[in-house]
Formats: C-alpha cells, sequence, structure tokens
C-alpha cells in the first residue's frame, strides 16, 4: 500500500485510455448489441403492433424503454466476455504485480462497460426515432433516464464481473447474461402486466424490469413518476451492492 | 532488514498447498544480485507457484520469502516496485499495437517520457517496424519479445521470466536467450524457469532443481555435472541435430 494511492486517478486515466480503445476497435461488438432490440422493435411494431392493446397510440413509445434493457443485458455479456479473456491471457497478472492499486484493472473494465453501453443506448435511441419515437421530456428528465440507465449497467456490470472472473469457459462466462436478456420480456416491457395470467402476472409486476421500465416510461412522457422510481432504485442498488461485494470477494481469491 | 545486501532473493523453508495438494515442501534457495537463476523443473512441479509467490501474486503458507531484501508477505508494495514479471503466458493486450503497449506500462509505472522510453525499447527488441500494428498480427516470437520489453519498462532490478521459451520455434527462443544475456551484462538480476537442461546450461548462472516440492540440486552447471556419474566415453559419429540443421538453414538466410 506504500505509494499507490496518489496515483489511483492516473492509473484509472491509463486504463480508461486502454477501455476506449478496445471499444473502438471492435465497433461490432456495439452493433451486434443493439441488432436484437432494433429487430424486437422492428416485430413489435410492424409485424405484432397491430394485435398488440397498449392503451397507447405510438407503440414505438412504449417498446423503448424495454429495449434498452435487452441491449444492455446483452452488452454486459462483453463485459464479462472481455474480463474472461483478460484472466486468460495474465495480462491482469502483469498488472498486479506491477505497483499500482490493485482493483485499477477491475475498474478499467467497468468504465468500459458504462461507455459501450451508452453508446449502444444511443444508438438504439436513434433508430426509434426513425421509426417515430417521440418524446416530450425535458433536460431534467432525460437526464434522470440517463441516470437510471447508468445505474442498470453497473448493477448488471457487477453481476458480469462474476461470471468474468469465475467461469472455466467463455460460455460461462457469458451465458449468465441470457435470463437477464428474457427478464423484460416477461415484464411490462412490451405487453401491460394486466393481460398476463395471474401466476406471470404476479411475477411480472415484482421483478425488477418492470418497474425500471414505468420509471422511465413516466420520465419520457410526462407521467406521474411515483413509487415505480424508488423501486426501480432499490432493485438496481440492491444488486449492484451485493455483486461488488462477491465480485470483490472472488477477484481477491482468482485473480 | 536486508540481512544480506547481494541477495536478490532469499526463499526458506517455503511450503504451499493448494488444497490438499502440497506443491512445495519446503524450498530454500538464494540468488545473487545480477546473476541469472535457472529454476528447473518439469511441467507441475510448482515452478510458477513460486513465481506467484515471490512476485506477491500468491500468498505462501509457510516459510520465509525476500525479493531485494523485501518480505513479500508483509512488504508486498516495495516487492512490486523493485521487479517486474513476464508471466507463463503472454501478458500483451493484442488490441492495442506494440508501442501502445509499452505506453500504457511506462504510464503505469509514473514514467517521464513514455513515447520515449516505448521508442528505445522498440528498437532495442527490433520491434520498430512493427510498432504500429496490433499485437494480434504479431508472431509468437515477436509478442514474446514485446512481453520481455513490457518488463523491462522502469528498469526493474529484478526480473522473472516464467518458462520464457515455452511454445517458440527455435529461432525464437535463441533471440529470447540473447536477450536475456543483454540484461544480465546491464546488471538486471535475471529469475527464469524452464522444462529444459539445455536452456539453463545455456543460459544460468546458477540452476536449481526443483522435485516433488523440494530443491533436489542447487549450484552452477559445473557443480551439477559433479553430481551426475561421469559420462562413459564412446566414438560415435555425431549427426547433426535437426534444430541445428535448422538453425544453419535460417541463419544463413539471416545474414542477408
Ligand atoms: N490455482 C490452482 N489450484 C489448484 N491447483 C493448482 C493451482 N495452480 C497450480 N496447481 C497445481 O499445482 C501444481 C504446480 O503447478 P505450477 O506451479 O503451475 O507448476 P509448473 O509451473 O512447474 O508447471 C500442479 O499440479 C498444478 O496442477
Ligand atoms: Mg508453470
Amino acid at each position: 500500500m506504500e505509494t499507490q494511492k496518489n496515483y489511483f486517478c492516473s492509473d484509472m486515466g491509463v486504463m480508461l485510455g486502454r477501455s476506449m480503445r478496445h471499444i473502438f476497435r471492435s465497433m461490432d461488438t456495439i452493433l451486434t448489441v443493439t441488432v436484437t432490440p432494433i429487430v424486437m422493435m422492428l416485430l413489435f411494431v410492424y409485424v405484432f403492433g397491430g394485435a398488440i392493446q397498449t392503451g397507447t397510440d405510438n407503440y414505438v413509445n412504449y417498446l423503448l424503454p424495454g429495449s434498452l434493457l435487452i441491449a444492455i443485458a446483452s452488452g454486459i455479456s462483453y463485459t464479462a466476455y472481455r474480463l474472461f479473456l483478460d484472466m486468460q491471457r495474465g495480462i491482469f497478472e502483469r498488472f498486479h504485480s506491477m505497483p499500482i492499486a490493485r482493483s485499477a484493472a477491475l475498474w478499467g473494465h467497468v468504465l468500459t462497460s458504462l461507455v459501450s453501453n451508452a453508446m449502444s443506448v444511443t444508438v438504439i435511441i436513434i433508430v426509434a426515432l426513425l421509426m417515430g419515437f417521440r418524446s416530450q421530456a425535458g433536460v431534467l428528465e432525460w437526464l434522470a433516464v440517463a441516470g437510471i440507465l447508468a445505474l442498470v449497467t453497473l448493477a448488471l456490470t457487477w453481476v458480469a464481473a462474476i461470471a468474468g472472473l469465475s467461469a472455466k469457459s467463455i460460455d460461462g462466462a457469458t451465458g449468465f447474461s441470457y435470463p437477464i436478456i428474457f427478464l423484460p420480456f416477461i415484464s411490462s416491457a412490451f405487453v401491460p402486466t394486466e393481460s398476463m395470467p395471474k401466476v406471470v402476472r404476479a411475477f411480472a409486476e415484482n421483478q425488477p424490469a418492470t418497474s425500471i421500465v414505468e420509471s422511465i416510461r413516466a420520465l419520457l412522457y410526462g407521467q406521474p413518476v411515483g413509487n415505480d422510481l424508488w423501486i426501480a432504485l432499490a432493485w438496481c442498488v440492491g444488486i449492484m451492492i451485493v455483486a461488488y461485494l462477491i465480485a470483490m470477494q472472488v477477484y481477491k481469491q482468482r485473480a | 532488514m536486508n540481512s544480506n545486501q547481494n541477495k536478490a532473493i532469499q526463499v526458506n523453508g517455503l511450503q504451499k498447498a493448494y488444497k490438499k495438494l502440497q506443491v512445495l515442501k519446503g524450498v530454500d534457495f538464494e540468488v545473487e544480485k545480477g546473476s541469472i537463476f535457472a529454476l528447473l523443473g518439469s511441467n507441475g512441479a510448482g515452478k510458477t507457484t513460486i513465481i506467484k509467490i515471490l512476485t506477491t501474486l500468491l500468498k505462501k503458507d509457510v516459510g520465509t520469502a525476500s525479493v531485494n531484501g523485501f518480505d513479500v508477505a508483509t512488504r508486498p508494495g516495495l516487492v512490486r516496485q523493485s521487479i517486474s514479471l513476464t508471466g507463463q503466458f503472454a501478458a500483451v493486450d493484442e488490441v492495442l499495437t506494440g508501442r501502445e503497449n509499452l505506453i500504457m506500462i511506462a504510464k503505469l509505472r509514473h514514467l517521464e517520457n513514455p513515447r520515449q522510453v516505448a521508442d528505445e525499447l522498440l528498437n532495442r527488441f527490433s520491434l520498430a517496424d512493427a510498432a504500429d500494428r496490433r499485437v494480434v498480427t504479431y508472431s509468437g516470437g515477436m509478442s514474446r519479445r514485446l512481453d520481455i520489453a513490457m518488463s523491462l519498462v522502469g528498469k526493474p532490478q529484478l526480473i522473472f521470466l516464467d518458462e520464457p521459451t515455452t511454445g517458440l520455434d527455435p529461432e525464437g527462443r535463441i533471440e529470447v536467450w540473447k536477450t536475456v544475456k543483454a540484461l544480465a551484462a546491464n546488471g538486471t538480476t535475471v529469475f527464469l524457469t524452464t522444462q529444459y537442461l539445455e536452456e539453463a546450461e545455456q543460459l544460468a548462472d546458477q540452476i536449481a532443481i526443483l522435485h516433488e516440492g523440494k530443491i533436489i540440486a542447487n549450484g552452477t552447471l559445473a557443480d551439477l555435472k559433479k553430481l551426475f556419474p561421469p559420462a562413459k566415453v564412446e566414438y560415435i559419429e555425431k549427426q547433426p541435430t535437426l534444430e541445428e540443421i535448422f538453425l544453419a538453414i535460417i541463419g544463413k538466410k539471416e545474414e542477408k
């Protein structure tokens, strides 16, 4: 611990620089991440849209928040993937045998995850705009939406970190994300929960995706936010803290 | 604290187990400053385990180990400032270019002129032409050279090389050998592990053999040769080995 503290910020800067190069040299991963949610939006709007009653006249508006969640959920599987490769290839060992803060290497991945997910979210919003998405939200509301999405990303990134750090194979590192990608489907992301059978509905209304989707919707379309926002925040912060603690424990043991 | 100023490494009664598997069963050795020390052992003998303990990546169970006079358990920060590790698997970032890799490490070592440091090492390791190519396009030998170059950033007093030539072709192996010799000529202490007796013979001032958790022999090449029964003298025609032939052909091409 001798003189390491003073350099933490500059070390993090170096790690961020490394991350940005990784992101910009693999733009295809951003596209891969956005393809599924975009195809989903197209399918739902132009194929099933007529048959689904959501009570809104603009179905793209209704779908956007859920689509963003799906993008983030698939985005973080790349975080796990990159982390897994770094563990395999020995670059972490090099960092750890150097006089730098041990956690700098891990935080570099967290920053990468935030930046790359912000990029895929932006791509999807642009596509949605082209499909007719409109919002009356002002700067404050948009900032709040960005804040929620950042928090969701952070929470899921730490879940991804557990997978990436403890996996024994690439499939193991990325497989964890499938159930997370699936969560928005059993939520109010695509259809109102009132239309679901009782048991499914009970699940849908009490899982994090629904409250997150509802809060973003409320912020974007000028409805009262209500309790959903607090429930969403509680979920995100709760998941983040638990996942962070577990990930750090695994990191200590394995890396 | 410095019980002996001339020792780069002192290891006493070192033990380490992974759960039930007792890998190190009381290892003792010392490495002189400025020498090349080879730890020889077969696959799974525990060479990497020793390196990980000495480079503060892994905690020992029993015994003491100090590096440049600093105890690895109680002063890991100071140990890390005076060493550098080239692990068994190339620790390079394949997405970055060779130059970017070196600059990154120079920045993490908080050096004044990262670019200049990188340029110097690229020249010294004949990587200047490939400097701005991504490492993923490098050959095995080039990656390994970059890997070692990255370990030299900041001129550490002691460098650990874990099986630096495993997986390299004969040509790449010779390149690494040259590098190691040049390092030692500059006064750097080199600790390397290898599975090949020949490599230890070629490079090391001192060789220790790790077998079943203990150092079973330790000394100069001459010392070790005394341990073996004297060779019987027989007259046979010595055929060049495949490796020698290969190198002769490559050598002619390289002389330009
Ligand atoms: N993290 C680990 N967990 C359990 N066993 C391990 C671990 N690392 C190494 N081993 C085992 O310890 C022994 C020594 O490993 P290692 O030090 O890597 O040997 P070497 O580098 O000489 O090939 C091997 O049998 C190996 O399988
Ligand atoms: Mg090994």
